[in-house]
């Protein structure tokens, strides 16, 4: 007789670990190699080990064991982060890029709280963004207001902004919302070009970030070994991630993320349960677009320049397509959209002229192929092991 | 203000709103037999003014000799290939998605947008740069006190107008557009009683298509330029006025579109600097947007709980 096994066998934290190691140790190599053949080589190996991968099927224990320790494994994550940072610490464009990525994270991240939770529509995006970037170079370059609380003043912005489109948005359902954002995000680059007090067609300078006369835009010396100055901005923009994902996480497993699913799902339900829909929505949509305007702020002052040209409706569908890609409801899924979205494009110099026919046709093979995304939104747990 | 100057703002408006309304039909008309956007419209557009200019270009190397020849090959041209388009497009873009969130069929087509635009801008000879549109209608004008009524402004205002007639006629007095009214009303009941579904769907989309390529030259042979850029703004202008005027009717979409037009044209006369029409024009979009939620002419179904 022997004994009855365990009922469910918790998942171990090792696949997830392995998963962590070999994509970071991927990532390092993808962005340390230049020449384009080699580029492509990697990219093309990436693409095939994946497959494989999932053809063995080991993918599905990677899963498990982030399911079962996502806390462990997001610790790890930021250490992984920290490494790649460390690697990369005297190379100011893979510096950059990677800063841009954590950036962009924070933003669709935002977008997930109001597509992925709420159900609330938003092409407007980019134009939050660029509220977040103007935000910083304005108040940089006119008043001496210390500039992490010019972060929090960019997404404050970016909110109350949102807010003149909360009427509208609240009202309409569907398409009809769509158009709202829409319009909003023609308005607002059209707004910005003709407007000389922000710069018109050309844009801003933005000023550095400086905290307690620690200027961000020196390298950094430490004894014999130089830091790019572009690592000040690493750490911030590591901080507002982590910061981020923590609270959509926490978001998404609280009452707050059971009643904006409730909400998305079926209105009607919802409010059969007493749910006040217009609250969850404009929740949403206003703590939406405030991590987006962090992140803008932030942006700006580490591209040091801001223009009409980068807020446009196009970017915003960039953001939407990051969501798409990454499932939407997965913030570990935004994190993978995020980094294929940007960094294949800027190493393979050879498509650069081609990025957005080949978004596009991505997110097209996406929607028709795989509809719920590359990382789908697994079902919500509560406890840790628990089975699905 | 003069008279003369009135008469110029008007005719520009009547111009515009030609163009935008027969867009917005196209959403309308799509929006009514499936309730999908498809926002590659705008795109089809401007497909169809590089078609026309395409084979303009291809006659005149071949040395065809008249004007007019060459203008009815380029629209004939240019509908049929875009009335294959919006077929394509609805066969394997569109129908697939049905049962999906509309999020999805609307961002899909919004990509299918950015893929033609792209394609032109890369793929066109020197697609990236605006290109010379052939003026091939009359030059002639007639001076009214100050107001210059140009022969081929008046030409293409008759020739929207008879495109929007013939559409009226073809919805309301043939079998297919009793058939395409039937679709829009209920689909299920339509197909009960013998009419192939996707047949009449894959026709109104050819019809939306063809307004397109239409107003996509008509676009051309008013600015005499046309670039891979215009069907974007063309198509959100087009959504915007299906969207005030109500979607799935088109007569909202027709006074959408001259309301838009209207409202862009007010945007330059008022004092405020000319430079914010559009900011004026996307505003008040908003704005009617929070004041009517479903559009001034109310869908045919607005309760559906």
């Amino acid at each position: 007789m022997s004994a009855p096994s365990p009922p469910v066998k918790s998942a171990s934290l090792v696949p997830g670990l392995i998963a962590l190691t070999a994509a970071t140790a991927y990532l390092i190599l993808l962005l340390a190699v230049e020449k384009q053949t080699v580029v492509l080589t990697v990219i093309a190996g990436g693409i095939v080990a994946v497959l494989l991968a999932a053809w063995l099927r080991l993918l599905a224990p990677v899963s498990q064991s982030f399911a079962a320790h996502e806390d462990g494994l997001g610790v790890f994550a930021i250490l992984a982060a920290v490494v790649l940072g460390l690697y990369f610490h005297e190379d100011h464009f893979v510096l950059l890029l990677v800063i841009t990525v954590m950036l962009t994270t924070v933003a669709t991240l935002g977008l997930n709280i109001q597509f992925g939770y709420a159900g609330v529509v938003n092409f407007a995006g980019a134009s939050f963004f660029g509220i977040g970037a103007y935000t910083s170079a304005m108040l940089n370059a006119h008043t001496a207001i210390p500039h992490l609380i010019v972060l929090v003043i960019g997404g404050a912005l970016a909110a109350l902004i949102g807010s003149l489109l909360l009427l509208p948005v609240l009202r309409t359902r569907g398409h009809y919302a769509a158009v709202v954002t829409i319009a909003f995000a023609l308005l607002f680059k059209t707004f910005l070009e003709v407007n000389d007090v922000l710069g018109g067609p050309q844009g801003l300078q933005v000023r550095g970030m400086k905290i307690l006369g620690w200027s961000f835009n020196d390298n950094i010396e430490l004894g014999w070994i130089t830091l790019s100055f572009y690592m000040n901005y690493f750490v911030v923009a590591l901080l507002l991630l982590v910061i981020a994902f923590i609270l959509v996480r926490r978001l998404e497993r609280s009452w707050i993320g059971l009643n904006l699913d409730a909400i998305r799902l079926d209105e009607v339900a919802a409010r059969c349960f007493g749910l006040d829909i217009a609250r969850w929505q404009i929740t949403a949509f206003l703590l939406g677009n405030f991590l987006i305007g962090i992140a803008g702020a932030l942006f700006g002052m580490v591209g040091s320049f801001v223009a009409p040209n980068n807020y446009t409706f196009a970017d915003s569908l960039i953001l939407v397509s990051i969501l798409l890609l990454g499932g939407i409801g997965n913030p570990w899924g935004l994190i993978v959209a995020t980094i294929i979205v940007i960094v294949v494009p800027e190493k393979l110099q050879t498509i650069q002229e081609y990025r957005f026919l080949l978004y596009a046709a991505l997110v097209i093979a996406v929607l028709r192929f795989r509809p719920q995304g590359l990382l789908p939104r697994p079902v919500r747990r509560y406890f840790s092991g628990s089975p699905r | 203000m003069t008279a003369g100057l009135l008469a110029q703002y008007v005719m520009n408006g009547l111009m515009l709103g030609m163009m935008y309304a027969l867009v917005a039909v196209g959403f309308t008309l799509f929006f009514g037999v499936l309730d999908v956007i498809k926002f590659s419209h705008g795109d089809v557009l401007t497909v169809g003014a590089f078609t026309a200019l395409a084979t303009y270009v291809a006659l005149h190397t071949a040395g065809a000799g008249s004007r007019w020849l060459e203008l009815i090959a380029m629209l004939v041209a240019a509908i049929l290939a875009m009335a294959f388009l919006g077929v394509l497009i609805a066969r394997y873009l569109v129908l697939p998605l049905r049962s999906a969130p509309p999020l999805n069929t609307l961002l899909i087509t919004l990509m299918l947008g950015t893929v033609l635009r792209e394609s032109i801008r890369l793929f066109y000879p020197q697609g990236a740069n605006p290109k010379p549109f052939p003026a091939l209608l009359p030059k002639g004008s007639i001076d009214l006190g100050g107001f210059n009524l140009r022969a081929d402004n008046v030409l293409m205002l008759a020739a929207g107008a008879a495109a929007i007639i013939g559409l009226q006629a073809l919805l309301n007095r043939t079998k297919l557009g009793l058939a395409i009214r039937a679709v829009a009303q209920d689909e299920e009941t339509a197909r009960t009683m013998g009419i192939d579904f996707t047949a009449v769907v894959l026709v109104t989309f050819a019809i939306g298509s063809a307004l397109a390529a239409f107003a996509g030259v008509m676009n051309g042979l008013y600015y005499n330029e046309i670039n891979f850029g215009i069907g974007l703004y063309l198509g959100v202008i087009g959504f915007s006025a299906a969207i005030i005027g109500g979607l799935g009717s088109v007569y909202g979409a027709i006074l959408g579109g001259f309301l838009f037009a209207g409202l862009q044209v007010l945007g330059t006369v008022l004092p405020f600097a000319s430079a914010y029409k559009d900011v004026f024009a996307f505003a008040v979009v908003i704005a009617l947007m929070a004041w009517r939620p479903t559009g001034l002419i109310q869908e045919k179904i607005s309760e559906r709980v």
